[in-house]
């Protein structure tokens, strides 16, 4: 009961929702049953949640985080062999500060390092995947087992393309630079808990200040989803029936670049509007696993061919999820 | 003294190296900045993330944009 109301009220702020809609109907004077009302209802609910939300989680995320810099978890990850290696690479990603700017300097780290490329690549791909603010909003916007699931395909995504790279010796094709970087070994400095909050304090400020143009357009998306686009035209190309659903939904989304805070309200839309389950979530894994930037980025240490096969094996990956998603959703909603 | 910034020149690389002028002027050091803005010129120091703060080629932080007072405690230490 307890956990029920506090989901409710602090996760799903059901109390803001009842705000908006007071503003909404009282204040402006619409009704949310209608067209206008209900988009203006939706988009100053989700964008105020989602600002709420991604404040205090980057907050403590950012200190958890910063007990893993990277060039500590390159110094974990460097006493690991085989799959224990891709999936602890997978695990790391979801708690070592990550910024598509960043996975350059990374991938040539861990490489010059002595790290498989494949245990890079499960980082590679768990890293902006799966982070822990990502699954606490999931919760927020879905439900629990929702954001589970979320966690644990991700992460099986992440371990199953490593190993993949890793048993197909793509090495060959890595840029040969990459490898001639001799790199020493620097100790993370130790931190007070005063510069540890001071840290979470800036991340959080970088972070809003990146990504909440992201966020007013995912939710301009989802609240025209929501409100304006028939709900005909959204089934005939993304409905349930539909066989081409997750494979549209999943090719729209690889180029995209957007931040997960930026998506998630585009997905709370779609299946609001009977969109599959599986469909959304393709859609939102394509748009923040792979997308053109940080692929035109991985290029300058990759070969074409390697660079492919990445994006080949996370797409398909990407693709069998949505579809079993879709297949077994209704056991998770 | 030699003060390099390391980092691709990001917004943080462009605030630290402000707030190290800061911090020089504060205590009146001599030192000579350089920004070291080739990632394998940065890998070379053992960094992954940026920015970092190199004194007389000795990382001494990485990752955060120092602010002008530890950077003036950092520059005391090594001197």
């Amino acid at each position: 009961m307890v956990f029920e109301w506090l989901n409710n009220q602090l996760l799903r702020m059901e109390w803001l929702s009842n705000l908006v809609k007071l503003l909404v109907e009282n204040v402006l004077g619409l009704s949310i049953q209608d067209r206008w009302g209900g988009g203006l209802h939706f988009f100053i609910y989700d964008v105020l949640k989602i600002f709420i939300l991604l404040s205090v989680l980057i907050f403590l995320i950012s200190y958890v985080q910063s007990y893993f810099p990277p060039e500590r978890t390159k110094k974990i990850l460097g006493r690991f062999n085989g799959i224990s290696g891709n999936i602890l690479g997978a695990l790391l990603g979801t708690v070592t500060p990550f910024c598509s700017c960043s996975s350059i300097p990374l991938f040539i780290g861990f490489t010059s390092a002595g790290l498989p490329i494949g245990v890079t690549f499960s980082f590679l791909i768990s890293s902006p995947l799966v982070d822990l603010a990502s699954v606490l909003l999931l919760a927020s916007i879905f439900n629990w087992t929702i954001a589970i699931a979320y966690v644990i395909v991700g992460l099986i995504l992440a371990v199953i393309g490593g190993t993949v790279i890793s048993k197909a010796k793509l090495e060959k094709y890595v840029e040969p630079f990459v490898f001639s970087n001799k790199m020493p070994e620097i100790e993370p400095e130790r931190l007070t808990t005063r510069e540890r909050l001071d840290l979470a304090k800036d991340q959080v400020r970088d972070i809003v200040r990146r990504v909440w143009v992201y966020i007013l357009i995912g939710v301009g998306i989802g609240a025209a989803i929501h409100n304006f686009i028939p709900e005909n035209i959204i089934s005939l190309l993304l409905g349930q029936d539909k066989w081409y659903s997750v494979l549209l939904a999943t090719f729209v989304g690889v180029p995209m670049y957007a931040d997960i805070f930026g998506t998630l309200p585009i997905a709370e839309a779609l299946v609001a509007k009977g969109v599959g389950l599986g469909t959304a979530l393709s859609f939102m894994m394509a748009v923040t696993a792979l997308s053109l930037p940080s692929l035109i980025m991985l290029k300058k240490v990759v070969k074409m061919k390697l660079l492919v096969i990445f994006a080949g094996i996370v797409t398909i990956g990407i693709l069998i999820i949505g579809y079993t998603f879709n297949a077994l959703g209704y056991l998770l909603m | 003294m030699i003060i390099k910034i390391l980092g691709s020149g990001c917004k943080n690389c462009v605030s630290l190296a402000e707030n190290t002028k800061v911090a020089l002027e504060e205590t009146g050091v001599a030192a000579e900045v350089i920004k070291v803005t080739d990632i394998q010129d940065i890998i070379a120091y053992g960094v992954m993330s940026t920015p970092a703060l190199v004194i007389d080629e000795k990382v001494v932080s990485f990752g955060k944009v120092l602010k002008p007072k530890e950077i003036v405690k950092l520059l005391e230490t090594a001197r």
